[in-house]
């Protein structure tokens, strides 16, 4: 317990969640529709109050993913030469040293969102190098359950790894999934895959709450969150709201970004 | 010991998957969190129902009474002296109800799926013959039923999407990627993820998270256990070699795993898996994961797997449907690393001459799926010789593919 709460303290991610308000996770896809376009977008994200940033590395079988994160991930896998874990690792070491030296402030602490396979064919060890080198601050793999970790776990040290807690999942496996997270525990709101929906899942106070019974850490929402009226009703329960498709959308106009984020990050509580 | 037969023996060496569902490294459970919990309880679920007399009674009794079984152990005389093989035995599962070996998997996971008390079903599908046989086993049963299939597929096989709709079954057209059998069990799955409180997912091949690999294979092994009793009762002591073709794999390792698990390794035949090699194990044409592919993850398992540079699963190709998968199962990659079984690739035209000879030869019309199993029946006779003994899965009949033989120019 002292250990768990040492290195919480010591979480980059842990530490981006407010203590007054729920924490705005905006969720871009690396390489959409172009790397440059995307790494604008990062900043607008950025700059219009994510408090941290998740981002999605392009993958051809994205299982968790609706429509809109597919399609996206498809066009930006396109680009000359692909698209992958390797090139999302420098899209965000490029955002990360550029946005320390614009205003001194800190940036939002990047969380790499890839399917397995990817990290696999780059190697574990290797990836981790990478991350850390980049300044990436944590990973969420949604095909990797904590019973399937052990070897990433291994080799990750201190990058962050986020596991995700479902509707579905019995008391058991809550303790099992918040006990691996690290930085976060990522609830998904629905079954279902990623992308809007035009109402909320029911249930999701007493969700959040199933969580906390096994965790310190703080647990944000996600899954089918995209207005901001939605992340204001989930900021109301939960330690930080994540919206992915709805800003994925707007990706090809980073002004757009800019506009929705900050309307998102109003609605979180940030004024 | 007598001349006898391919008796079960004492010594039983092989066993897989563990408790995890690992065979060697291969196989695991990769999947999102949403859809682990009723993994495990569908694991809970069929060993219960493994473990329940009434259960295996009623499989035993559609098995025998709706599909037709056991099949017919046939020894195809014509066709052994066109190859110049001593003897050529084909398991005929081509003779079962719906015409391929796939229902014996859907009756048992549909009888799983009722005895867990759910109303609804879904399936992927490549070729059709696993759509048509879970349609069918869906109306028997009274259960709801929805088939994922890749829109290419929907235009190469459009008789069975006929049949599935005719069967009461929803087909739902899948156009992401390259319309193909991975793509529709993408969409499964993603629809599984979306529903899986009161959907069964009725996996079509050894693939997927554990426990489908098991459990499948444990469904389709009633196809090697009646061979190697039928070939007792026919009093053949000895065999060369057993043959079968692999997509994900089902009809093979149905063929393959008594084998393994009964017989001694002294006495079991050489078993040779034939992939599809498409246009050429040289070109990127082809769907042959063993040989050409890496070890990876897709679908939720860890197998070997056709993929580029960055981890993504390539598309794989051939002129079969329900060979036309950039994976393979789990426990044939063991059974490849471990050299229990060989396998090797046949392309479209290999196997479209296969056809065209067991058609000609004995009046049998394969499905292109199994034809690239006969296919391995000449380069057998070269290395066995004219007193070679093979048994080929027919794991299919050839009615679904008249129009792609005939785009292949066979029958004038």
């Amino acid at each position: 317990m002292g250990e768990r709460s040492e290195r919480a303290s010591r979480s980059r991610l842990t530490a981006a969640f407010p203590r007054d308000r729920a924490a705005l996770i905006t969720y871009l896809m690396a390489g959409y529709p172009d790397r440059a376009m995307s790494l604008e977008s990062l900043h607008a994200a950025a700059r219009a109050g994510s408090d941290v940033i998740e981002l999605g590395v392009p993958y051809g079988d994205p299982l968790a993913d609706g429509p809109v994160i597919a399609e996206a991930a498809a066009i930006a896998r396109e680009q000359g030469g692909g698209f992958g874990l390797a090139e999302s690792i420098s899209l965000a070491a490029e955002f990360i040293a550029g946005t320390r030296g614009a205003d001194g402030e800190e940036p939002p602490p990047i969380v790499l969102m890839t399917y397995l396979n990817p990290l696999m064919r780059f190697g574990l060890q290797r990836a981790a190098e990478a991350m850390r080198e980049a300044g990436v601050a944590g990973i969420i793999v949604p095909d990797m359950p904590p019973e399937a970790a052990r070897p990433w776990l291994a080799v990750s040290g201190d990058i962050d790894t986020v596991f995700l807690a479902a509707p579905t999942s019995t008391d058991e496996r809550m303790a099992v999934v918040a006990g691996a997270s690290a930085g976060f525990v990522y609830c998904v709101s629905t079954t279902g895959t990623t992308g809007e929906r035009d109402t909320l899942a029911t249930g999701i106070s007493a969700l959040v709450e199933r969580v906390r019974a096994h965790t310190s850490l703080p647990v944000a929402v996600g899954f089918g969150v995209s207005t901001p009226e939605q992340v204001a009703e989930v900021a109301r329960v939960a330690d930080g709201v994540i919206v992915g498709s709805a800003i994925v959308k707007r990706q090809g106009d980073p002004a757009a970004v800019e506009e929705m984020v900050r309307s998102l990050a109003a609605a979180a509580g940030r004024t | 010991m007598s001349a006898d037969p391919l008796l079960p023996s004492a010594e039983l060496a092989y066993s897989a998957p563990d408790a995890a569902g690992f065979y060697g490294p291969y196989g695991g459970t990769f999947v999102p969190e949403t859809v682990v919990p009723a993994l495990a309880e569908l694991a809970a679920a069929y060993e219960e129902a493994q473990a329940d007399a009434s259960f295996a009674g009623e499989l035993a009794y559609l098995l025998r009474d709706y599909v037709g079984r056991p099949s017919p152990l046939y020894r195809a005389d014509r066709l052994a002296e066109a190859v110049g093989l001593g003897a050529v035995w084909l398991k005929r599962e081509d003779l079962n109800h719906t015409g391929a070996h796939k229902i014996n998997n859907t009756i048992g996971q549909c009888l799983l799926a009722r005895r867990m008390g759910k109303r609804r079903v879904i399936a992927e599908t490549g070729a059709g013959q696993h759509g048509v046989a879970t349609a069918t086993t869906a109306a028997l049963m009274g259960l709801e039923c929805a088939v994922f299939m890749g829109t290419e597929d929907i235009r190469r096989q459009a008789l069975n999407v006929y049949k599935m709709r005719l069967l009461g079954a929803e087909v739902v057209p899948v156009p992401d990627g390259a319309g193909t059998l991975a793509d529709a069990v993408t969409a499964a799955l993603r629809h599984w993820v979306e529903r899986v409180e009161d959907t069964f997912y009725v996996i079509g091949s050894v693939v997927g998270p554990h426990p489908y690999p098991a459990m499948v294979r444990d469904f389709q092994a009633i196809i090697g256990t009646e061979t190697i009793a039928q070939l007792a009762e026919k009093e053949i002591a000895h065999v060369d070699a057993v043959v079968a073709c692999v997509g994900g794999g089902s009809n093979a390792i149905g063929m393959f795993y008594p084998f393994l698990h009964d017989v001694s390794a002294d006495r079991r035949p050489a078993l040779i898996g034939a992939e599809a090699a498409g246009l050429g194990l040289e070109t990127d044409k082809h769907g042959a994961a063993l040989t050409k592919g890496q070890p990876g993850v897709m679908h939720g398992f860890y197998s070997y797997l056709l993929q580029d540079d960055a981890g993504n699963p390539l598309e794989a190709y051939s002129i079969s449907a329900g060979l036309d998968y950039p994976g393979v199962g789990p426990e044939h990659s063991y059974l490849k690393d471990s050299g229990l079984v060989r396998y090797e690739g046949v392309t479209d035209a290999e196997a479209i001459e296969a056809f065209a000879l067991l058609t000609r030869t004995e009046g049998i019309i394969p499905a292109i799926e199994s034809s690239h199993a006969l296919a391995l029946l000449p380069r057998l006779a070269a290395e066995l010789g004219p007193e070679g003994v093979v048994v080929v899965n027919v794991s299919g009949r050839g009615d679904k593919d008249m129009d792609i033989v005939r785009e292949a120019g066979l029958g004038g």
